[in-house]
């Protein structure tokens, strides 16, 4: 607690105002006074401006030779910081040890997109690796000037720059610049998140040169967590904060029409906060708002119930009128001209629910407004666009609001994070005090932004010979931006929606990412308008590889259906079409990790309610290809499936860290597995009815598989791709694949729980 | 109306004044300022706010105040330190367990009882027992290997 207020305080203090204090302020304090002033154009004393153009952004030496990286993305628990320190010490030639990174603060980074669509590495590091380099040649450039040695003389070793001939010659990065700001300019692109891009003049460092990129550096975040000495976001508090709660309506769409304050007058410091739709309580202790949340009589408008009976949804969105329609992907031949000529035309239509990200917290969230500055604590994936979004609902300026991005519990996506930091300030604005909203666990699962529920019909157009001559895909369903990926602007959050601002739902879906070189291809998507256009329970956002696993699961799934209708092993089916090299090349490492024997599916070997079977699913994600075999056990009486063994072939270019690489895949592989066996939201006509965990179930530990076993494909001369979300698309195929080869009967449905494919086999 | 209660934390006695409906994880969070037992569900059903009542895994998140009593309660901050770690919180930095780290209370103090009356448990017990705990981030494989090697440390 303490440490917390003492932070805020200095926030306020030192940096919002400017710049000067910034290194002083982050814990390692810094002698500002007794350091060697750099005497040369590229080191300053008081900080130049926050902006994404200037390489103090990104980089700081302290004076006691520790590198502070200032980084505008997040960690959501699978190592980034720790790889993107490995980027960035390789770069400079400094121990790892010394880099510390600070993530996610307003004040401290400039806009690099927050964790966004696996580009952790991908476009964060790869900016952190160029201001790097970059920092590296300026040291070496003013350590030539002091030394009297031509810069390419030199060379540094641990933060020391040396002659590399003449040894007695040396001066440190600390001694350089030690707590002095870096005063040079970098080539940005002017772009903000993910595409934002600055180098230097510098160069990276060639592959083969590097020692700490490559390296299995452990997690330094881990003991302290195990140890109880870490603060959550819901471990943050100040002075004279109160609790928040807020009340969402049992019909999802009414807004209060009145309000009985008496009904919790006996409740100490317990308030009402009501505008228009939004409607919230307060008090001073966490139990008493909770109580006032459950004990508030309120009167609802008589809303119409806006949901249609889930047993029709997937027939509502084959009939619903697309709102937008878009070809996506290659587009190859003439795919009708190919279809009327078929020999054999293979069909399946494929179904996927709308899924909860059900972090284990629901969003919490802490908003300060004291002086004209407004604090946010937020577990957030994007503090940038989340300082937009208060700055708009409080109508002040962007420049005095400060999001502090906060570990929070695991974020896969656009969950309930920003709708909950807009939330908090509302009641803060409203009760002219710090207010900490903590959602409740039926909020959580019931209210965060959804997955889109969707269908996808596929088709191949089979010659007299057994070729596959076209392919036509179409994904149809809800929005994957009814509401955008941050909370950048009030209209994409929920306290916005109750507040009445103006609403325009995005269009956005997406078709598979493969190598299949089929001569007549066709891709396209087609989106539908959301069931209930404001405050929905089921409005749409990105969750985990948005749309990747439902459209993977369809286009996998078909390819299966495909090599079996054809008698065709399904990896040599895959080796036959898939054109990409690195593609092929992670087809075979995992058939041969696996131990894959060729042979068409179904088996015909086995009988009784026990058996087996396996199944592969590939696909690209960006520049990442992935590949995996399931292997499941399904017992034909219960209708249970047990995954036995994953083998997981993945290539995201060059590795920074494989052991942080391999625990990414390996959980994520997992929570897929889940996604595809158990997760499904479940709703009446009135409102979501998934509201906690045993109605909204995700695996268990006695549902986890056996083993997983991952083989790593590393290319040092590929720039590193994303590796936060591939491995969960090709996991829903495989073991639909799986279910086929030890069964014979193809689940076109997800989740694969126990009545689903009970259902399906008999 | 609000209510007197001594506290016996991690070994240290808390004078804590709430009312006495008020569950032990709110007690123990915001009157004591632990930051360790969480919130997940606020229903028993995740495990993210187990702590232990005389050794026993109790869901801070149901268990009232006044229910409490004289019970020693320890939470994960109490449970062992890094110069004298509990053999699952040196096996859960050793396996390099958590993703987000958020459910570990869970896991660890559920496991930790567990592997106290259980020696040398199979896969299939240690599944079995910890079924129920939830992790969000699918850190299965790895608990399952780190709740392994601190019963082999055990042993």
């Amino acid at each position: 607690m303490t440490r917390h207020e003492k932070f805020a305080s200095l926030s306020r203090r030192n940096l919002l105002k400017a710049g000067g204090a910034l290194v002083v302020s982050f814990g390692a304090p810094l002698p500002f006074d007794s350091v060697q002033a750099a005497d040369d154009a590229t080191a300053v004393a008081t900080k130049p401006p926050l902006t994404p153009d200037q390489l103090s952004s990104y980089l700081a030496v302290n004076a006691d030779g520790t590198v502070s990286a200032y980084f505008g993305k997040m960690d959501m628990g699978q190592g980034l910081s720790v790889a993107i320190r490995q980027m960035v010490a390789e770069e400079l030639d400094v121990p790892f040890k010394t880099v510390k990174i600070f993530i996610g603060d307003t004040a401290t980074s400039v806009n690099q997109g927050g964790a966004s669509g696996s580009t952790g590495v991908q476009e964060g590091g790869r900016q952190m690796r160029m201001a790097a380099a970059e920092a590296r040649r300026v040291l070496v450039e003013i350590a030539a000037n002091k030394l009297g040695l031509a810069a390419d003389q030199l060379t540094v070793t641990d933060g020391v720059v040396g002659g590399a001939i003449d040894t007695t010659k040396k001066i440190s990065y600390a001694e350089l610049i030690g707590g002095q700001f870096f005063n040079v300019h970098l080539d940005w692109n002017g772009k903000y998140g993910n595409p934002l891009y600055a180098p230097g003049k510098a160069q990276p460092k060639d592959p083969k040169d590097h020692t700490i990129v490559g390296q299995p550096v452990p997690r330094d975040d881990i003991a302290p967590k195990v140890f109880a000495q870490t603060d959550f976001v819901t471990d943050v508090k100040v002075p004279g904060m109160m609790h928040g709660r807020v009340i969402r309506p049992e019909i999802a769409g009414a807004i209060p029409v009145s309000v009985d304050e008496n009904s919790i007058k006996d409740i100490p410091s317990a308030k009402v906060v009501w505008d228009k739709g939004f409607l919230g309580v307060v008090a001073d202790k966490e139990w008493d708002a909770i109580k006032a949340a459950n004990a508030l009589e309120v009167t609802w408008s008589n809303a119409a119930p806006p949901f249609l009976d889930q047993a029709t949804l997937y027939d509502h969105i084959r009939s619903a009128a697309p709102r937008k329609h878009e070809l996506q992907g290659k587009q190859a031949g003439n795919v009708d001209d190919a279809f009327n000529t078929a020999a054999r035309v293979i069909e399946a239509e494929y179904q996927w629910p709308f899924q909860s990200h059900a972090c284990m917290r629901p969003a919490c969230a802490l908003v300060e407004i004291k002086d004209g500055h407004v604090t946010c604590w937020s577990g957030t994936q994007k503090a940038h666009f989340v300082q937009t979004g208060l700055a708009a609902i409080l109508q002040m300026p962007q420049d005095n609001v400060r999001v502090i991005w906060t570990t929070g519990p695991g974020s896969y996506g656009r969950n309930d994070a920003d709708d909950c930091a807009m939330d908090a300030a509302v009641l803060a604005k409203a009760v002219g005090k710090p207010v900490r909203v903590q959602y409740m666990r039926d909020q959580g699962t019931g209210w965060d932004p959804k997955a889109p529920a969707s269908i996808h019909t596929v088709r191949a157009a089979i010659d007299a010979s057994g070729n596959v001559i076209a392919w036509d895909f179409l994904s149809k369903g809800f929005s994957r931006v009814d509401v955008d990926t941050n909370g950048s602007k009030p209209k994409d959050t929920l306290a916005g929606q109750t507040l009445g601002v103006e609403l325009k739902s995005g269009d956005g879906f997406g078709v598979p990412e493969q190598s299949y070189g089929f001569a007549n291809e066709r891709t396209a998507w087609e989106t539908i308008a959301p069931l209930l256009d404001r405050a929905s329970p089921l409005r749409t956002a990105h969750m985990r590889d948005p749309v990747g696993p439902q459209i993977h699961f369809a286009s996998e799934s078909f390819m299966d259906e495909v090599a079996a209708a054809l008698n065709m092993d399904p990896v040599e089916f895959r080796l036959r079409y898939v054109k990409d090299p690195r593609d092929l090349a992670v087809i075979k490492a995992a058939a041969e990790k696996a131990g894959w024997q060729a042979r068409p599916s179904p088996r015909k070997d086995q009988t009784g309610d026990q058996v087996s079977g396996r199944g592969i699913a590939y696909a690209q994600r960006g520049p990442t290809r992935v590949a995996v075999i399931a292997e499941v056990e399904v017992d034909r009486s219960t209708g249970r499936i047990s995954p036995r063994k994953f083998t997981v072939a993945h290539d995201c270019g060059q590795i920074i860290n494989p052991d942080g690489l391999h625990h990414a895949i390996e959980n994520n592989v997992v929570q897929a597995t889940s996604r595809t066996l158990w997760e499904e939201v479940k709703f009446d006509n009135k409102n979501v009815t998934s509201v906690d965990w045993r109605t909204y179930p995700i695996l268990e530990l006695d549902q986890a598989p056996q083993q997983v076993d991952i083989v790593l494909i590393n290319h040092p001369e590929i720039a590193p791709s994303g590796a936060g979300e591939a491995s969960s698309r090709p996991v829903p195929a495989a073991i639909a694949n799986a279910v086929f080869d030890a069964t014979g009967v193809r689940i076109r449905r997800a989740p694969f729980s126990p009545d689903n494919v009970k259902s399906a086999l008999s | 109306m609000n209510q007197k209660f001594s506290l016996n934390v991690n070994g240290k006695v808390h004078m804590v004044e709430a009312d006495p409906d008020t569950p032990l994880l709110y007690v123990l969070r915001d009157d004591i300022g632990l930051n360790n037992p969480h919130f997940g569900c606020g229903l028993g059903q995740c495990g993210a706010c187990t702590v232990h009542l005389d050794g026993k895994p109790v869901h801070s998140c149901r268990r009232p105040i006044s229910q409490v009593g004289d019970q020693k309660i320890v939470t994960l901050a109490g449970l062992g330190t890094p110069e004298k770690p509990h053999p699952l919180q040196a096996a859960y930095v050793e396996e390099e367990v958590p993703q987000c780290a958020y459910c570990i209370n869970g896991w660890i103090m559920t496991a930790a009882a567990f592997l106290r009356d259980n020696k040398k448990p199979t896969d299939d017990e240690i599944r079995t027992a910890l079924h129920r705990i939830k992790c969000r981030c699918g850190t299965h494989m790895a608990i399952l290997r780190a709740v392994k090697r601190a019963a082999a440390m055990m042993g």
